[in-house]
């Protein structure tokens, strides 16, 4: 088995997709020449030529558009839309929600609309606001698109397959800090299917729910909460639209208790979503409130010491661990 | 693009490789557009149709004349006054009226209603209801068909408000920069929704809009059905040989409100008249009639013809039952 970067791993998603099926191509921001923004891309211009790696103008709306178009034709074309931030996909938003969400619905299932948005989401590194802000909540309000959130090279690597096989607008969201995260990953051709999610860590006694670059952060708690005796068990849903419910519910009724980590704004948070469910459908099974670790409600602050403040982190999640085992 | 005003004992069509069968078809189709909207309009004030509405008395020379030079593997994407490209194209009367109604049996089997018409089987792609919004798609449409080596083109009708928006100019850049076969039609009726296109508009010309991206572009008389066709026949070579777009600007009118729901207190009484003296289908039926190719009374039977079939269409659309409640959920995904 391979070791791989993230970036590499989506990198062998796209390149073996694209040599499966003539109709998939990606386009986007400094996508072919450039090798991508954050490399993902690279060499995959010098492969497939202008004709199946295309470099857009700084035009996201209008990009997503002609891929949207493109998808909706039926005649066999599945683009890849890159941007280079989902800060920046914002101005694509209307393209998106308006159009590839709606068109299947709309026309009574005349359309299908095989594409897949993707690019890094979620607080960086000193940024400020504008590039760092967390955009899942938003994308999985809208019913028609699916949300992906990969958290490793196995799981970037194949759920992106299955994202690029799949006949409906996919939005997959990945992270500009974990590109250089490295994991195994298969030499095999390999699938994970759109809509399960994983346990990343087995464990009885409190379910944290986490993804992205929030499974990290939980699996570091999770470390030291075991030196205290504490056993966790983390889940990561890895879609969150369709999210899988039944993973989620039967590690609540193991456990009893559950604290979910995201680096979103907690105000109408997936998290919020997940939390509803499990308080309307697993409440018998609950020993405590659900909890919930957010980024702070504030556009993120550039200084490092006020966004670290603002971050979720695993000292956060250890305490709200705690308060949902009455545990000082 | 200038309109030429040749006097000569040929049909000013003579070189346009139209037979007569063709030209009575573009007229009959500008009177079935009109007899539907005009009962459309009837049935909306009685309750029959809802949310908003908008109709396209005035325009019809711009639809049928951009759509009748296409071929069967064409695309066409509009805006949301849709009722008239979409019987231009061939829809069925009893669908398109019954998805006004709501009605399961419509054309979106009632899921989008007045302003979301669509019939992929025919490269009808819809019907888009944010102004400005679709330009791109229809570019999408265009990049997909060069994409997999097809020789098809795709029209994109837009109203002249939308090129305001800042998606048209993304559009409009990459159509011409990616050689893309796409013929934007925008119909400039003057208005959006209630403003004067000079409220709107910094500049004087519309088409010039396209000069910024070099793109082929022009005006052409929107009301003359006659002109449509022969500027979109250059624009469709162009397309379908060249892969190079077109900016095509119709002026035209539309005789009735933006909406269903709006006064018209925007536009003065004689402004209006004086553009149904230009008429599009009462000129271009005496033109017929002067060239031997209709007699009034043909005119007058295909207009009973016509009533009937639209009354039929009613009649069929009131019947029809509303979607069944457990369609709800269906088609969210595929």
């Amino acid at each position: 088995m391979a070791v791989l970067q993230i970036r590499e791993a989506i990198n062998q998603a796209i390149d073996e997709e694209m040599a499966r099926d003539t109709g998939v191509f990606i386009m986007g921001e400094e996508v072919a020449q450039y090798n991508g923004a954050y490399k993902v891309t690279q060499g995959l211009w010098k492969k497939y030529g202008d004709k199946r790696v295309i470099d857009t103008p700084i035009t996201e709306a209008g990009f997503a558009g002609i891929g949207i178009g493109a998808a909706m034709t039926g005649i066999g074309v599945r683009p890849i839309v890159e941007m280079m931030t989902w800060n920046f996909a914002i101005l694509a938003f209307d393209q998106i929600i308006n159009h590839a969400a709606k068109a299947r619905y709309m026309s009574a299932g005349q359309f299908k609309v095989p594409i897949v948005f993707r690019g890094p989401n979620g607080p960086a590194h000193m940024l400020s606001a504008q590039h760092s802000q967390a955009l899942e909540s938003m994308m999985a309000h809208v019913p028609g698109l699916i949300v992906m959130t990969p958290s490793t090279p196995y799981d970037a690597k194949g759920m992106l397959k299955s994202a690029i096989r799949d006949d409906n607008p996919v939005i997959f969201m990945e992270s500009e800090l974990m590109y250089g995260i490295k994991g195994e990953v298969p030499d095999e051709e390999y699938l994970v299917p759109i809509g399960k999610g994983d346990i990343k860590r087995e464990g009885t006694d409190v379910t944290i729910i986490a993804w992205t670059k929030m499974v990290a952060v939980a699996l570091k708690a999770a470390d030291e909460l075991q030196k205290e005796g504490i056993n966790v068990e983390v889940i990561d849903p890895r879609t969150l639209r369709p999210l899988d419910e039944d993973l989620i519910l039967e590690s609540i009724r193991k456990t009893n208790r559950c604290v979910i980590v995201e680096d979103s704004w907690p105000y109408a948070s997936v998290g919020t979503e997940i939390a509803h469910r499990i308080h309307t459908k697993a409440f018998d099974y609950l020993d405590a409130p659900v909890e919930k670790i957010n980024s702070a409600d504030i556009p993120m602050p550039y200084a490092e010491n006020l966004e670290h403040e603002a971050l979720p982190s695993p000292e956060k999640v250890i305490a709200a661990v705690k308060k949902v085992l009455y545990r000082k | 693009m200038k309109e030429e005003k040749k006097k000569t004992t040929l049909p000013r069509w003579s070189d346009l490789n139209l037979s007569n069968e063709k030209l009575i078809k573009m007229y009959r189709d500008m009177l079935l557009i009109r007899r539907f909207e005009e009962r459309a309009a009837q049935e909306y004030g009685k309750g029959k149709i809802g949310g908003f509405c908008h109709l396209y008395i005035g325009q019809e020379a711009t639809g049928v004349g951009a759509i009748a030079p296409l071929r069967e593997d064409d695309f066409i994407y509009t805006a949301y006054r849709d009722h008239g490209q979409a019987l231009a194209r061939g829809m069925d009367t009893n669908g398109c009226m019954a998805e006004l109604f709501g009605k399961v049996t419509g054309v979106s089997k009632g899921m989008g209603g007045s302003m979301h018409f669509y019939d992929l089987s025919k490269g009808f792609m819809g019907g888009w209801g944010i102004v400005g919004g679709h330009p791109p798609l229809a570019a999408g449409s265009a990049f997909a068909t060069k994409y997999q080596g097809r020789d098809s083109v795709t029209i994109c009708f837009m109203g002249e408000a939308s090129t305001n928006q800042g998606v048209f100019h993304e559009t409009l850049n990459m159509a011409q920069l990616w050689k893309l076969p796409v013929i934007f039609i925008c119909e400039n009726n003057g208005y959006g929704m209630g403003t004067a296109i000079s409220r709107a508009m910094a500049g004087e010309e519309l088409f010039d809009k396209a000069a910024g991206y070099e793109m082929a572009r022009g005006a052409v008389n929107g009301m003359d059905v006659i002109e449509m066709y022969r500027e979109m026949t250059i624009a469709i070579e162009r397309a379908r040989k060249e892969n190079l777009p077109t900016f095509l600007e119709a002026r035209t009118y539309r005789f009735r409100g933006h909406s269903m729901s709006d006064p018209g207190q925007y536009r003065t009484k004689e402004e209006i008249e004086e553009y149904k003296k230009r008429d599009p289908i009462e000129t271009f039926g005496k033109e017929l009639v002067a060239e031997g190719i209709l007699k009034q009374s043909d005119i007058e039977l295909m207009d009973e013809a016509i009533k009937k079939e639209v009354q039929e269409a009613v009649e069929f659309a009131d019947a029809s039952p509303q979607p069944p409640i457990e369609v709800l959920y269906d088609n969210i995904y595929a």
